[in-house]
């Protein structure tokens, strides 16, 4: 292994002018945090990159981390030389000689952003390309399809030369575009849908409706488990709210036809997080809502449930078919906790025939029905349960001396 | 006591012994159960599941519970075989398995399946180039020993992993119950398919293991009835034996981390003292093998009585695999590497884990020569 540092590139962040300086300072923060399971790594930030020195670490489970994290478009695995072209053009060729197994054609792309090294960016592509091609046999140039870019980047810290690139998660750090209260139901959708807030660079905190002994400690469970999951993309920690749901449950069960149960069930849910939302200085609703899905998102239901609050609600994977979500779910590793077999409040209150098409105006005469609304409320918003969720941390440690 | 027969098992760490007794009494409940009782136990059956991953650097899901070795190896074999004959029914493997693997190959071949034994050099290690010579369009698995139960012999498992990478349809099964805890196996980085782990080799419980088993590989399964361990051996789990093998995983990891030198330091020593003694020819390869298992033959002794002579003062040896050792005879592994007849029949296997140590291995090597010396006379 030649590779000694890896180059971390951002992504949308050269465009965001003014804010820049702050979008990079959340950046390298995440990252931070995010190597401290990793020993003796140092890091740097620079303008537009960040800087890793590996200090002889295997590189494959830190690149895979910093895969996890949002706001970095690439990750490329350098070699740092001298400013020295004959030092560069050996590095380069220990370089190309490590990327090529199995390929044919590279290119050089040469950068001199130190302008006193006195061979300019041109140059560079010729001097290092031909002695590559001195050195080598088999191997072609390719300018416009090649399968090893060899890079180089002439800085004043030194020569990066790097031919082996990893994809970031791509999207915006987190922490830079304030905060969602994500709705977790336990199911495919609510987590992917936490995911992509996340991406662009949206702090989350989870809100799961909880109504033992209808839904196990097993559902309850599982949206810890999930939230644990999200932690990797969160830079850290997830708050996850537990509301109490069972009374409000029994109430709407007791007073409200059936039919409409549902759309009153979800307009209850959408005014507690609304009301949480508040009391945690969140501006936004996230959840999995789909089109066409399941009876609570079609759209007339949507336009029946949406108007008890005026919050923005994002609902990023409202076009998705469901196969593209369980593609983001698997990648994200999420979707073997959501298939787990346990029932939710979703699913054990649904009523047999639900109303696709509900009128807001029924919805509104029909919720009338439970004098006390407020009241319940106000009391499942009192007794809301939060964790706190940390990556890398066991969310049960009654179990560790055990294993 | 001295006991040199870690190859067979291992005495369980006390740490182990104390989780599954905790484990026993606390988390009893069946784990498939819906009461609350039953679900404290899949948290917990979880969390092992999560930690064995973790230290295996692979994914959860990809983390099947078996009863041991042998189940690991007979599912995964056989799980291959049956679930993709329809792709082929040739076979890879070498000539010198553990019984667990050489056996199933011998009934697939009674089901109408093709198997290549690889030959071996008297290193014990098969040749890439044999392997790349016995690939076929219609082969479907190749499944190989890490480190040989009775010599200690590495297999290259890397370079057979790579030379694999150029064919992808072809599944590979690493035996890697000896090696575990011993000898660095990255399963990711290997492009391993399937990999079985046993429990009491590693200081754990008989009657518990780990099939690694990538995702998206599909295997049909030998034992069906429950949807437990992804549908892949249905079975109650055995919850305790499964905590206290993620616990015997992780302290015996640590361990390699930390003493892995002394384990080399005790084998060269006994190597040295072996190879002053008039009449002891050294079967494992000083180059190609496991810091470990050192397995050496007696000119003119059969090994029984040895045993038995050691055992007498507290040494405690074996022949060669324990599996095995009853049946008598020369051992099928050494005669594979052409080491003979004599040598192959009166082989003695010492195997080392951490708790040893260069003080026990200087008393017994005094032992065993005076041992010998005591034996001849009998015997003369």
């Amino acid at each position: 292994m030649i590779y000694d540092h890896l180059v971390v590139r951002y992504g949308e962040l050269s465009l965001k002018g003014k804010n820049r300086r702050h979008f990079e300072t959340q950046l390298f923060e995440t990252v931070k945090r995010k190597m401290r399971p990793f020993q003796d790594l140092n890091m740097a930030k620079h303008f537009d990159r960040i800087v890793i020195e590996l200090n002889g670490q295997p590189y494959e489970p830190i690149v895979k981390s910093l895969q996890d994290i949002f706001g970095i478009h690439s990750i490329s695995l350098a070699v740092r030389s001298e400013n020295d072209l004959e030092a560069i053009q050996k590095a380069a060729l220990i370089a190309l000689n490590e990327a090529m197994e199995g390929k044919k054609t590279f290119k050089v792309t040469g950068k001199r952003s130190l302008k006193s090294f006195p061979v300019n960016s041109m140059q560079l592509n010729q001097e290092v390309g031909g002695y590559l091609l001195r050195n080598t046999e088999g191997f072609t140039v390719d300018v416009h399809n090649p399968d090893v870019n060899v890079k180089v980047e002439v800085k004043d810290t030194g020569t990066y030369i790097s031919s082996k690139s990893f994809e970031g998660a791509g999207g915006l750090p987190i922490g830079v575009g304030g905060k969602a209260m994500l709705m977790l139901s336990g199911g495919i959708d609510s987590p992917v849908a936490g995911y992509l807030t996340m991406k662009r660079g949206v702090r989350i905190e989870g809100v799961h409706f909880h109504s033992p002994p209808f839904t196990s400690e097993r559902a309850k469970q599982k949206v810890v488990d999930l939230t644990q999951e999200l932690t990797r993309y969160s830079g850290g920690k997830i708050k996850l709210h537990v509301v109490p749901f069972t009374k409000i449950q029994q109430t709407i069960k007791d007073k409200i036809p059936s039919s409409y149960s549902m759309t009153i069930m979800r307009r209850v849910m959408l005014r507690i997080t609304e009301r949480l939302a508040e009391n945690n200085n969140a501006m936004a609703i996230a959840n999995g809502e789909n089109l066409g899905q399941v009876a609570s998102q079609t759209m007339h239901s949507m336009y029946a449930i949406n108007e008890v609050t005026n919050m923005p609600i994002l609902r990023p994977v409202i076009t998705m078919d469901k196969l593209e979500i369980m593609n983001i779910s698997h990648r994200i590793g999420t979707y073997d906790i959501s298939i787990r077999p346990y029932e939710d409040c979703c699913t054990i209150f649904l009523p047999s025939a639900p109303k696709t098409k509900p009128k807001r105006e029924k919805a509104i005469r029909f919720e009338k029905n439970i004098e006390n609304l407020e009241e319940l409320i106000e009391e499942a918003v009192n007794d809301v349960e939060t964790l706190i969720l940390e990556e890398g941390k066991s969310t049960d440690e009654t179990f560790d001396d055990l294993l | 006591m001295i006991y040199l027969d870690n190859s067979a098992t291992t005495k369980p760490y006390k740490e182990v012994l104390d989780t599954f007794v905790t484990v026993s009494e606390k988390y009893f409940a069946n784990p498939s159960s819906l009461h609350s009782k039953g679900g404290e136990a899949e948290k917990l059956l979880g969390q092992a599941r999560k930690s064995i991953a973790q230290l295996l650097e692979v994914a959860p899901t990809e983390v099947v519970f078996t009863s041991g070795g042998t189940e690991g190896n007979n599912i995964a074999i056989k799980g291959i075989a049956f679930q993709h004959q329809n792709r082929g029914k040739h076979l890879i493997t070498s000539s010198v398995e553990h019984a667990s693997s050489h056996e199933s190959f011998q009934y697939l071949e009674s089901q109408g399946f093709e198997v290549t034994y690889l030959p071996v050099n008297h290193d014990g290690l098969i040749s890439l180039e044999d392997l790349e010579r016995s690939i076929r369009p219609d082969t479907i698995l190749v499944s190989l020993l890490h480190v040989n139960n009775e010599t200690g012999t590495i297999q290259p498992i890397q370079e057979i992993g790579k030379v694999l990478k150029e064919h992808p349809k072809i599944f590979f099964h690493v035996d890697n119950v000896q090696g575990v805890g011993k000898v660095d196996l990255p399963l990711k980085e290997w492009g391993i398919d399937l990999c079985t782990i046993s429990a009491h080799k590693i200081h754990g419980l008989k009657g518990n293991g780990i099939l690694f088993v990538k995702n998206g590989v599909s295997i049909s399964s030998l034992f069906t009835g429950g949807e437990q361990e992804l549908k892949k051996r249905a079975g109650t789990e055995n919850v305790a034996g499964i905590v206290a093998m993620a616990k015997a995983l992780r302290l015996i990891l640590q361990e390699m981390k930390e003493k892995k030198e002394n384990l080399s330091e005790i084998k060269q020593f006994i190597l040295e003292e072996l190879r002053t003694i008039d009449g002891i020819d050294i079967n494992t390869s000083v180059e190609y093998s496991a810091p470990h298992i050192i397995n050496f033959s007696v000119k003119g002794i059969k090994p029984e009585v040895l045993i038995h002579s050691l055992d007498k003062r507290d040494v405690y040896v074996s022949t060669r695999s324990a599996c095995s050792s009853k049946q008598g005879g020369a051992s099928r592994i050494l005669l594979e590497m052409g080491l003979g007849e004599n040598r192959a029949s009166t082989a003695i296997r010492l195997s080392t884990s951490y708790g040893n140590t260069l003080k026990e291995a200087e008393l017994s090597l005094k032992i065993l020569k005076e041992e010998l010396i005591n034996i001849k006379k009998v015997m003369r």
